[in-house]
């Protein structure tokens, strides 16, 4: 709801310190608080209504020395939306980025060659496995400290089976310490799987993937511990990480490890650039599944992604000439409620 | 190996002894207080608290732990310190499990500083402890709704109902302002896309150094003002006229900073040194 | 039949959490409470999964006398000292409250651990720092650059060196300068590509098209 400030607000004697907003299901009824404001503001939000429900609104303005009440407003009832206006802009956006998805899936299941740039750390990854197994050591794989509910730890978890069916192949032994009890588990399915398909079944060990402990630093001291002790040669770190990644990333440095990292914490990719030997930044990370596996289906949804990418830079290119040069004032597009 | 392969190739051990004398020697010299700049989305957070009424509601979110206590644990102290002084209504809590025990030892604190007293808090009607809950942002979003639904009670195990700080306050449209402490997931970046952009709440935020920059997209729009790391801490104090952890160690930290850069530029000239020497050798 | 159940789930329940954002229309947004409660007890519930597993595995290395197994037997040894205390010593109150003796543990053990890992970072910037601020090329010295900037202009020492230099071109006014304008656009476009990337990603999960996570190709 809104209305016109009271004339003593910010001025004059009986200077207004809140709004009290008072409720009631009846017009002469009872009057009830359910919230307020401080002095300068207009509007309110009542988030408690009942939907269908008629409600009456008085706005009380109160002062050091006494108060005003409106009158009661009319009566009000609310309703649930089928459609969330104040976000049609993102739903026009979300429908742009998802056609395009699927168009490009569409060409690439066609057969339409689709050209992806190339990705220095995820070229890596072969040979840090292949390193692995000559040296007759370990590759650690550590898919973030966040639980299956974070799109980064599913995404660390697919590199992981691309990961684990190059070390079945190569026949390198391959750890993985998780953080989460989730995790846990899906890494195991997708380890299993994966030396499944790599003709290596007698291979795979449930000890391969054992969880350490949910305390972020906790988990750092496990894993630095774990990188001194049995010196991998390999340590791919991928998923989310916060500020256990430079202890990670510079203790997998001291051991002499090949480090690909890969996350999609903006905060943490300078540690991870000044520390690991290849990064994956950002969307790369999402990525990866798809350029490793060459996956027609996986690519055509690049693609689509970077139609995405190319509507946004026009946007903001298109916004900063119109704002700059006040020729209109677009921001109402992106106040979202 | 020569002297500057030598140099570039330092054991790491010694740069961490004169990071360590660093850091620790100047806290030897507690009296030394240097100047501290003012930034703007500091003195946003103070200026908001200031205009604050007399009993307001602020929520206080903490979403640190231990580990974040240096950076996050005096700015804690400092906004407490304001609330009291404004004589606000908190109410605290945390989506991190050692969140509200942090919140604990602020407030403690805070209360037996000199100037605080003769004032007789009392819990539940003057400040609140609503605990942790599980389920990071999806507490924000149900609190949007009903805070009642996610916190029966406090961190006693007392009903909310039987408080008499939380009748009245159903979401964040009876809170006058949120203000969260975070050291990473969830925190500032989750109460920006829920709390303010769903719900239109009120934020301030204080992060650690290397969180900050992630969430200060959101100022000025959406997050009405920021603290970062210990200088936001040491900013907030000296605003507060009350120079105390954050101030003291910025000393500390200043040292700390001068010996990486002084680190840096030998590591550079070896380099070069070493490139020069290379080529002329060819 | 067991791959299929869990894509057929996650698409059902994905397309509800899709459409419930721009729907609050019931059912979609009881579906959608429901399913967020459901997330926080299944949350709640499986930190007791791992905890037995990692019992689980370090009884198994100390019984087998496996590589480094004494490390387990701290492991376990802290693990039970902190459940037992919290739990059979607390004499009524709540295991949290001051003078507990799990509050003394956790103020004197906990806290000063978690710090100390913390604080490792600060001797891991430096030594990281040493290696990877190297005036290579071009793009290295101006990281280098900013990096020396930023540092000496976030704490009083910045304003010490340069108070000489006019207001406004001061260490710490180009600090803040390449925090808000550079650094800034930077953070936002590397979110755009990121939020782009898990918007893909998450059709493609959807729609069942990413399946390495739940074991399949």
């Amino acid at each position: 709801m809104a209305w016109k400030k009271s004339p003593d607000d910010g001025a004059g004697e009986s200077n207004v310190t809140t709004y009290d907003i008072l409720r009631s299901n009846q017009k002469d009824g009872l009057y009830v608080l359910i919230g307020g404001v401080t002095s300068g503001q207009e509007e309110f939000l009542d988030n408690s209504t009942k939907d269908g429900v008629k409600y009456y609104y008085k706005i009380k303005a109160m002062g050091k020395d006494g108060f005003s009440i409106s009158s009661p407003s009319q009566a009000i009832s609310s309703r649930a939306q089928w459609f969330d206006m104040n976000r049609i802009y993102i739903f026009i956006m979300s429908v742009i980025l998802s056609c395009a998805i699927l168009y490009f899936i569409f060409q690439a299941k066609a057969g339409k060659e689709l050209f992806i740039r190339k990705i220095a750390g995820l070229d890596a990854v072969d040979d840090a496995v292949g390193r692995a197994t000559e040296m007759g050591r370990k590759v650690i794989y550590i898919p973030g400290i966040h639980d299956m509910d974070d799109i980064q730890t599913i995404a660390g978890i697919t590199i992981l089976g691309r990961v684990a069916k190059l070390v079945a192949e190569y026949e390198a032994k391959l750890e993985v310490p998780v953080c989460r009890s989730m995790v846990m588990v899906a890494c195991r399915e997708t380890i299993k799987e994966a030396y499944l398909n790599a003709g290596r079944p007698d291979g795979y060990n449930d000890d391969m993937v054992h969880y350490l402990t949910d305390d972020q630093f906790a988990y750092a001291a496990a894993c630095d511990g774990i990188f001194v002790r049995q010196k991998p040669a390999a340590i791919f770190l991928m998923g989310t990480f916060f500020a256990e990644s430079l202890l990670l990333a510079e203790t997998g440095n001291s051991v002499g490890a090949i480090q690909i990292a890969g996350t999609a914490r903006p905060a943490q990719l300078p540690f991870f650039v000044a520390a690991c030997d290849y990064t994956l930044i950002g969307e790369e990370l999402f990525a990866a599944s798809a350029y490793l596996s060459k996956d027609p289906k996986l690519l055509g949804s690049l693609k689509g992604q970077d139609i995405g990418k190319a509507v946004f830079i026009l946007g903001i290119l298109v916004g900063t000439i119109l704002i700059t040069f006040k020729i209109l004032d677009i921001g109402f597009v992106f106040n979202i409620k | 190996m020569n002297f500057l392969g030598k140099l570039l190739g330092i054991d790491r051990r010694i740069i961490f002894l004169f990071v360590g004398v660093a850091v620790a020697l100047p806290l030897c010299f507690p009296e030394v207080n240097l100047k501290i700049e003012i930034t703007d989305s500091v003195k946003k957070v103070y200026d908001i608290v200031e205009s604050l009424p007399e009993g307001s509601k602020v929520l206080i979110a903490f979403d640190y732990d231990p580990g974040s206590m240096p950076e996050l644990q005096p700015m804690a102290e400092s906004f407490i310190r304001h609330c009291i002084r404004k004589k606000l209504k908190m109410i605290i809590m945390g989506l991190w499990p050692q969140g509200s025990v942090q919140a604990n030892l602020a407030l403690e604190k805070v209360l037996r500083e000199k100037e605080f007293e003769d004032i007789k808090l009392q819990e539940g009607v003057d400040w609140v402890n609503l605990g942790y809950t599980a389920g990071n942002e999806v507490v924000i979003e149900r609190m949007g709704s009903n805070i009642k639904a996610v916190f029966a009670a406090d961190h006693k195990g007392v009903k909310l109902e039987n408080l008499s700080l939380m009748r009245g306050v159903r979401n964040f449209s009876n809170i006058d302002f949120v203000y969260n402490l975070s050291a990473g997931y969830p925190g500032t970046q989750e109460w920006v896309q829920f709390a303010v952009d769903k719900f239109g709440a009120k934020l301030g935020a204080g992060n650690t150094a290397v969180q900050a920059p992630l969430v200060s997209p959101y100022y000025p729009k959406r997050l009405l003002g920021l603290l970062g790391g210990m200088k936001g801490a040491a900013e907030y104090e000296f605003l507060m006229g009350f120079p105390a952890t954050g101030v003291k160690y910025m000393f500390s930290q200043s040292v700390a900073h001068a010996v990486v850069c002084l680190f840096i530029i030998v590591g550079n000239v070896a380099f070069f040194l070493n490139k020069k020497k290379k080529r002329q050798g060819r | 039949m067991r791959r299929d159940v869990p894509i057929v789930i996650t698409a059902v329940v994905g397309v509800i959490f899709l459409l419930s954002y721009f729907t609050p229309h019931p059912p979609l947004n009881v579906l959608h409470n429901s399913a967020s409660d459901i997330v926080m007890i299944i949350a709640a519930f499986s930190i007791l999964l791992g905890v037995l597993n990692l019992i689980r595995v370090n009884l198994d290395k100390v019984s087998k006398k496996k590589r480094d197994w004494p490390f387990s037997i701290v492991l376990i040894a802290g693990f039970l000292i902190m459940t037992i205390v919290g739990l059979f010593f607390s004499k009524g109150r709540n295991f949290m409250e001051f003078g507990t003796n799990f509050r003394y543990l956790y103020d004197n053990v906990y806290n000063p651990l978690s710090s100390t890992m913390f604080s490792i970072l600060a001797f891991f910037i430096a030594s990281a720092s040493y290696r990877a601020f190297r005036a290579r090329n071009l793009e290295a010295t101006l990281l280098l650059v900013a990096a020396f900037v930023v540092m000496l202009g976030r704490v009083p020492i910045g304003y010490y060196l340069s108070s000489w230099i006019p207001a406004g071109f001061r260490l710490g006014d180009v600090a803040t300068w390449i925090m808000d304008f550079p650094q800034t656009a930077g953070q936002r476009a590397i979110m755009i590509g990121i939020a782009l990337g898990v918007a893909s990603t998450s059709i493609r999960i959807i729609l069942g098209l990413e399946r390495t996570y739940l074991g399949g190709e």
